[in-house]
């Protein structure tokens, strides 16, 4: 009975999807990123703080604990990645205020230090990446992940700029796919890096314990395996008495 | 008496000098090494141990988490509470803080995992029934209580699925007739969820319901060791005793059972740590990706959805339609749905206790209950609002198929007390019980 049950259960916990929402907009694509690759934290990092920083804050994270965590000197911190005068112990809160936000985007940019655990990384990386032309939008730029985002592709000079190709050509279609019309500083393929970095160090930065957690959780899981099997032996020894 | 009172009598001066005037060692001693429990539990034995076990955990955990946590609305930048704030605190700047979050959110989870196993025991085995009925009384109490401690506990990091559940769940009570819009207000203290609502379920939260479950606790083992424990075949141990008047096929509780159950509980931390430490929010199942986005009474999630362990009453509730212009129905039909297995010890009339020596008719029913709770846990949760789509194509009636088929589950389900109603006063053709217990393992 009961291993069947445990089967039963088992089989219907490997059916529910991970559910992640996924309103509207294009299909995501897979940003595939690794928390335990150090340098692309530290490229994240530089790309979010030179990029999006001056109106992302990220108002739960210190600068000392990236330095920390992502194994930069708190100096090189400091000299690349401070950029508003704060010291190394604080919050990565930025000047912008959200009167000002909300006057020149029509929405004030959010924070971002949950944006890793709200929208997960595979939304982060695909909107990135799915910036075009939109003469209709207030700042020219519109985006198949997220419509009518207020955010302008703060990376076209990475990028490059992409445009819209709609089904059958009429200006209001759907849109098929996006053009890179006008090539920027970098590669396709050097632009995905640089989002995933991006992507990466969002991820990070949602949740600065998964690194902790992820390289205790082996010790923890040993620990309970061996207190498990001699719990067994203890209880095998007990129970010989009853038949 | 399920227990023996054994009088001790220690060497110990200082011990003795207590226990002639409190004897709390012989109390101890008499509910463990003094309680004769069947010697043939199986698996499902485990879960009200483990169940403690969690209980330990919430409370522990709890404590630590109130040291930090803030239980105020009130913004501390634009669109971040002091509540939401002080969670993050907890995550980020806490020592050890998100372990002992994720223990605790973890906890509330696997709290229902085993409720609904042990719960789920009874129903097999019959321990609901004779002389057991306060037993089950007292644990469906316990259980009721527990959900609106889990209930009250996932408003408090007041993300924006904190904010949107609360006024889901509290505007039920608006269906109401009459008083209904007067009651809603009063319970959340103002017009809409807000710091009033936040600060009295933080007091209901950490203080009084914590105080109920305890109480409630308690009684359910005091009854349970009054009437001693059932077992898998459902046999009366006590019917049959040795010489010395302790049942011939029970052994002491302590050492036989604490043993066996330290053992349930390397396993089940083993998997507790696992999700702890590797799947905290358990691909959004345990904490949700939307409540990771500060409360904003603007901006609706895209599906207000409870925690998993209520998605299979949401879904009575969402699938009984209002009529006679009231509401009301479905909320009744969800309350029903509970107070119906309240009322077990009586619905159930058949003789046999266990499901080992019942008729097939009660293996299948029950069978199709525990179907239905899973089916409709699926609908509340929105697994079958994504799945239609993409089975029947985006052109068919979504809301048209999921009705048919929430209602079709939720009929199972209410189906359930009625058939077994009829059934055990009916032609049930059971087994012949054994005498004595019989060993599988």
């Amino acid at each position: 009975m009961f291993t069947k049950f445990a089967a039963a259960l088992t089989l219907g916990l490997a059916l529910c999807a991970p559910l992640h929402a996924s309103e509207g907009g294009a299909a995501l694509q897979s940003a595939n990123v690794s928390l335990n690759d150090t340098a692309a934290l530290q490229r994240g990092a530089k790309l979010y703080f030179n990029y999006c920083a001056g109106c992302h804050s990220l108002r739960y994270v210190r600068y000392s604990r990236i330095a920390e965590d992502l194994q930069i000197d708190p100096k090189d911190v400091e000299a690349n990645l401070i950029f508003t005068g704060a010291k190394i112990g604080d919050l990565a809160i930025n000047n912008l205020s959200a009167e000002d936000g909300t006057k020149w985007f029509g929405k004030a940019p959010p924070d971002l230090s949950l944006e890793g655990r709200s929208k997960g990384a595979d939304w982060i990386y695909s909107y990135l990446k799915s910036f075009y032309l939109d003469p209709t939008r207030p700042l020219g730029w519109n985006n198949t992940v997220f419509e009518n985002a207020s955010m302008p592709n703060v990376l076209w000079e990475l990028q490059g700029v992409q445009s819209a190709v709609r089904k059958g050509g009429a200006a209001d279609g759907p849109i098929e796919r996006l053009d890179l019309t006008t090539p920027g500083r970098q590669s396709a393929e050097e632009f995905d890096r640089s989002v995933r970095d991006i992507t990466a160090f969002l991820q990070y930065v949602g949740e600065p314990a998964a690194l902790k957690r992820e390289s205790m959780g082996v010790w923890v899981l040993l620990y309970l395996a061996v207190f498990t099997l001699l719990a067994y032996l203890l209880k095998r020894e007990f129970w010989k008495d009853v038949h | 008496m399920g227990t023996t009172m054994v009088r001790l009598h220690p060497k110990n001066r200082v011990l003795a000098w207590v226990e002639d005037r409190l004897p709390i060692l012989s109390f101890l001693s008499s509910h463990t090494s003094g309680y004769y429990a069947p010697k043939n539990f199986n698996l499902w034995y485990y879960f009200g141990s483990l169940a403690m076990l969690v209980l330990v955990n919430q409370i522990l955990t709890g404590i630590f988490l109130t040291m930090f946590y803030k239980p105020s609305a009130l913004e501390v930048a634009p669109g971040i509470s002091a509540a939401f704030a002080s969670v993050e605190y907890i995550m980020r700047d806490v020592e050890w803080g998100w372990l002992i979050r994720y223990m605790h959110s973890t906890g509330a989870s696997l709290f229902f995992v085993v409720v609904y196993l042990h719960m789920f025991r009874g129903l097999m085995y019959g321990s609901f029934k004779k002389p057991r009925e306060l037993v089950w009384i007292l644990g469906m109490l316990i259980f009721l209580a527990l959900m609106a401690e889990a209930f009250m506990g996932y408003v408090l990091p007041w993300g924006n699925m904190s904010f949107w559940g609360a006024k889901v769940i509290i505007s039920l009570f608006g269906t109401v007739p009459w008083i209904g819009e007067s009651l809603v207000e009063w319970i959340m203290g103002d017009y809409l969820p807000a710091d009033a609502t936040l600060n009295r379920f933080f007091a209901l939260h950490v203080i009084a319901l914590p105080l109920v479950l305890l109480l409630l606790v308690v009684l359910h083992l005091g009854a349970l060791h009054e009437v001693g424990s059932n077992n898998p075949d459902g046999v009366e141990i006590k019917q049959k005793k040795k010489e010395d008047g302790t049942p011939l096929d029970g052994i002491a509780f302590h050492p036989y059972y604490t043993v066996k159950d330290i053992f349930g509980v390397g396993v089940f931390l083993f998997i507790a740590a696992f999700i702890i430490f590797y799947a905290p929010t358990f691909g959004g199942w345990f904490l949700e990706h939307d409540n990771f986005i500060p409360a904003n009474n603007l901006a609706t999630p895209t599906h207000i959805k409870p925690v998993w362990y209520f998605t299979p009453f949401y879904a009575i509730l969402r699938m009984i339609p209002s009529f006679f212009g009231s509401a009301i129905w479905g909320v009744i039909a969800m309350f029903g749905s509970i107070v119906l297995l309240f009322l077990m010890p009586w619905i159930d009339a058949g003789p046999v206790k266990s499901i080992r020596y019942r008729g097939l008719g009660y293996k299948v029913a029950l069978g199709l209950f525990a179907v239905s709770f899973v089916m409709l846990g699926a609908v509340g949760a929105g697994v079958s609002a994504e799945m239609i789509p993409k089975w029947f194509g985006a052109e068919a009636d979504a809301t048209f198929i999921e009705n048919l088929f929430g209602r079709f589950w939720t009929a199972v389900y209410f189906g359930f007390f009625v058939f077994l109603w009829f059934y055990s006063r009916g032609r049930e053709r059971t087994k012949p019980v054994p005498e004595r217990v019989t060993m599988h393992d």
